[in-house]
């Protein structure tokens, strides 16, 4: 049975909405002070006079931010300057990027999951990008930071920042996506939201430089080096090996910017790697060292993290690609339906292979499919916002979405990854996911395959 | 030559030239020459940051430690977090375990296919990345204070721990090749997958049925239990207050009305604090005792006012009350270890701790831990 909530804007009978959407926004943004505390009280009174009165509407005139003049319009506002660097609403509040309870032990090597489910289109917003540290993380004076490249070069370099940032940049809008995104997922349903199974994809403009105008500048033996060794400045010096194809095709990048300004200190100010379709961890933070050698480098997280234990006891070694995947963001687990009718079903696609080309929707758990809208641009290795129309009749329905790219690629479902790979290999987890709705509204998240 | 050819001609070399500006080989050239940027790194640079050791142990530094050495490191630096033997998993995976004499002599743990613990000597297959991780990120809290000879004695120790080396081993740079030969999951990685390249091959073809596909019949297999309905905290506020869609009030059972509309009084959802650097520390205002333990990681191993690997802040409080001398007494046990008055777990040496800060730290403990 659906129950009758109160919508904005919507006039309904009292005494079930006697208490205004508005009103209870700003009681979570304010407390509820002796003020607020006398209307509710008065709001009693005016619900009961409303049931004694039968049918009588409490709002029979209209809306009350329609007919009452609100505070914001009869009164002087803030002066401009009053946030040096501006802060979103007081009623944003609630999204944030989170742990998940019990993931790790030690809050310096864990993550933090962003808010997909209250984002829009495909950039990611600084402060809610998620988080994943492998030794704490630092904000790190860039007068003071360096990078050096050696190894297979003619003359090993240093650089500093401001030598890397005089050079001539490139803007590019990539994902990053850690390899154990989804992660919790493979056996069984473990999360309860969006945020928990796909927060650990975030997508940004990056600006930079080429890693190949760099090791041409130094003098690299193209010839001979095939592998590039990336390391950060932090107490981990994390490391990974990247495939020399990907730095030769020039969209490996050494970035400075993120989004218009400097990179976040928590996303690796004041460098990082940026690695286009390759797992969020060879986007080395904190870069400071780049090597070329002719052989794989074997560090600890390509060796004994982020390695996929398949079901014959052998590890993948070196997986890196994050094939093409997406999640429908709305309506999702933890969500509740306000009523029937029109919904957009809404999500995120994305392939570290290419371009999304298509993304399709089914609300009936993958028996009938009809293919969404693609939000433009569609960049290459980078999130894709898809829409669909929907029409709820207040059945249980499961939804789901399906994105294929520009190589042919067709997101897989559950049954058909655990055939391969099985329910053990951590990283990589691009399986479709599914999303019930409930009569009553409830969205949660379920495996159907 | 005639008019049409040349115009042939000129076109012909622009196509060359995009074709190279389309699949750049090397570096995009600027217009004119790019001088003055960057500069040559000196030996001694190269030698301080180019650290890391490669499976053919490329990089690794002459120098040896003993199995007997690496016991003193380990207990002193190590077992506060992975255990005395590297079996716990309190605060990271286990390092030993789960490797048997039958997987050393073929190469291949078998325990990973048959739902196995996942150790790091299971997992590992090259010798040379314990080596280089212990050396460049190890102790936790102060990575990179281990000397060559620690490095290669804490080796030694795990290999032991692993059975993989004898009680009495020096590991070496010399015999370093021959223990690799022993490693028990040497031969159980591969790089036969299409995850390395973006055009690698898929190893899961999925087709894009369109109407009628089988599902399975679509039943539901999986689904959070009902108890675990508010294991993250009070969904509807994890979501925008204003959108196509409200947050489940998970602190009430499946079912109940939507909460947010309908129960106004409660106070604003609490908006997780943001992590507090070491850096942070340095600010104008003198950081509290417990802000201090906080940036310094302390809170790892002591809790407030509870044991976790050590004693709480709050048991140390209550013991050193009474003694005149609790601030110094304190402050040196902070930044020079100790061991035996809580137990056997050593408190291990902070030497990257800023004296100022193991004295405010103890000044705070001396207080009460309040």
């Amino acid at each position: 049975m659906k129950l009758p909530v109160a919508l904005p804007g919507r006039l309904l009978r009292a005494p079930e909405n006697f208490v205004s959407r508005a009103f209870k926004l700003e009681v979570d943004a304010k407390g509820m002070g002796s003020e607020r505390r006398g209307f509710l009280q008065g709001s009693f009174a005016a619900a009961a006079a409303a049931v004694a009165g039968g049918a009588a509407f409490a709002q029979a005139r209209g809306d009350d931010a329609i007919l009452k003049p609100q505070p914001h319009a009869v009164a002087l506002g803030q002066p401009v300057a009053a946030t040096g660097y501006g802060l979103p609403s007081q009623y944003e509040r609630d999204l944030q990027r989170r742990e998940s309870p019990g993931l790790t032990r030690v809050r310096q090597a864990s993550v933090s999951f962003c808010p997909l489910q209250g984002l829009f289109g495909i950039i990611t917003p600084s402060g809610l990008h998620f988080e994943r540290h492998h030794q704490g993380w630092w904000d790190i004076d860039p007068s003071q930071h360096r990078l050096m490249l050696n190894g297979m070069v003619k003359t090993p370099m240093v650089f500093t920042v401001e030598e890397i940032m005089r050079l001539s940049p490139v803007t590019r809008t990539h994902f990053i996506e850690c390899g154990a995104n989804t992660a919790m997922e493979w056996g069984n349903v473990a999360v309860p939201t969006v945020q928990y199974t796909h927060g650990m994809v975030s997508c940004s403009e990056f600006t930079g430089v080429p890693l190949l105008t760099l090791l041409d500048m130094a003098g690299a033996d193209f010839k001979k080096g095939r592998f590039v060794l990336a390391e950060g400045a932090d107490g981990s010096s994390l490391t990974r090996t990247i495939p020399m194809e990907l730095v030769m095709s020039g969209e490996v990048l050494v970035a400075y910017g993120q989004n218009g300004e400097m990179l976040r200190p928590e996303n690796g100010y004041p460098l990082r790697l940026v690695v286009p379709g390759v797992q969020g961890v060879s986007w080395v933070k904190y870069l400071r060292r780049i090597e070329l050698g002719d052989q794989r480098f074997g560090t600890k997280d390509e060796s004994s993290h982020y390695v996929d234990l398949m079901p014959d006891g052998r590890h993948r070694q070196y997986s890196g690609i994050q094939e093409c995947k997406s999640v429908v963001t709305t309506p999702s687990g933890g969500q509740m339906l306000l009523d029937k009718g029109y919904y957009n079903i809404t999500g995120l696609a994305w392939s570290g292979r290419g371009k999304v080309k298509r993304v399709d929707v089914s609300v009936d758990g993958g028996r009938n499919w009809r293919s969404a809208g693609l939000e433009s641009p569609v960049h290459a290795k980078a999130l894709t916002r898809f829409n669909a129309d929907w029409s709820w009749d207040g059945k249980p329905a499961v939804i789901q979405s399906r994105a294929i790219d520009d190589t042919g690629y067709v997101q897989p479902n559950y049954k058909l990854l655990r055939e391969v790979r099985g329910t053990r290999s951590i990283y990589h987890n691009n399986a479709v996911q599914s999303w019930r709705v409930a009569e009553s509204g409830e969205v949660s998240n379920v495996q159907v395959s | 030559m005639s008019r049409f050819l040349k115009v042939a001609a000129v076109a012909l070399g622009l196509a060359a030239a995009q074709f190279v500006a389309a699949q750049p080989t090397s570096a995009p050239k600027s217009a004119i020459p790019i001088t003055g940027l960057g500069r040559a790194a000196t030996a001694a640079e190269v030698k301080a940051w180019d650290i890391d050791v490669r499976p053919d142990f490329a990089g690794l530094p002459v120098g040896s430690g003993s199995v007997a050495k690496g016991q003193e490191v380990w207990d002193a630096k190590c077992a506060s977090c992975h255990g005395t033997f590297g079996e716990s998993n309190e605060v990271f995976a286990p390092i030993v375990g789960g490797t048997t004499a039958e997987d050393i002599a073929i190469g291949r743990v078998k325990g990973l296919s048959q739902g196995g613990t996942r150790t790091t000597l299971a997992k590992l297959s090259t010798l040379s990345t314990l080596w280089d991780y212990i050396n460049r990120a190890m102790p936790w809290t102060a990575p990179k204070t281990l000397s060559t000879e620690e490095v290669y004695a804490v080796t030694a120790y795990i290999l032991h721990l692993g059975e993989i080396v004898p009680a009495d081993f020096v590991l070496s740079d010399r015999n370093i090749r021959e223990v690799q030969k022993r490693m028990p999951n040497r031969d159980g990685m591969t790089d036969r997958h299409g995850l390395w390249r973006a055009d690698g091959a898929p190893d899961v073809r999925a087709v894009a049925c369109m109407s009628n596909c089988n599902t399975g019949a679509a039943k539901r297999s999986s689904e959070l239990p009902d108890f675990a309905r508010n294991s993250h905290g009070n969904l509807a506020d994890q979501i925008r207050p204003v959108g196509a869609v409200e947050g489940v009030d998970t602190t009430r059972p499946v079912g109940s009305a939507p909460g947010k509309a309908q129960a106004p009084a409660g106070p604003p959802s609490a908006a997780p604090q943001p992590q507090t650097a070491a850096s942070a520390s340095a600010v104008a205002a003198p950081p509290s005792g417990a802000a201090l333990a906080k940036a310094h990681n302390c809170l790892l191993c002591h809790g407030m006012t509870s044991q976790i690997v050590g004693p709480g802040f709050n048991d140390i409080a209550t013991k050193y009350k009474e003694r005149a001398d609790a601030q110094s007494y304190l402050a040196g046990k902070i930044l020079s270890g100790g061991s035996g008055v809580w137990g056997a777990v050593p408190m291990p040496a902070q030497p990257q701790l800023d004296p100022a800060h193991a004295k405010a730290l103890a000044a705070w403990l001396a207080a009460g831990a309040k």
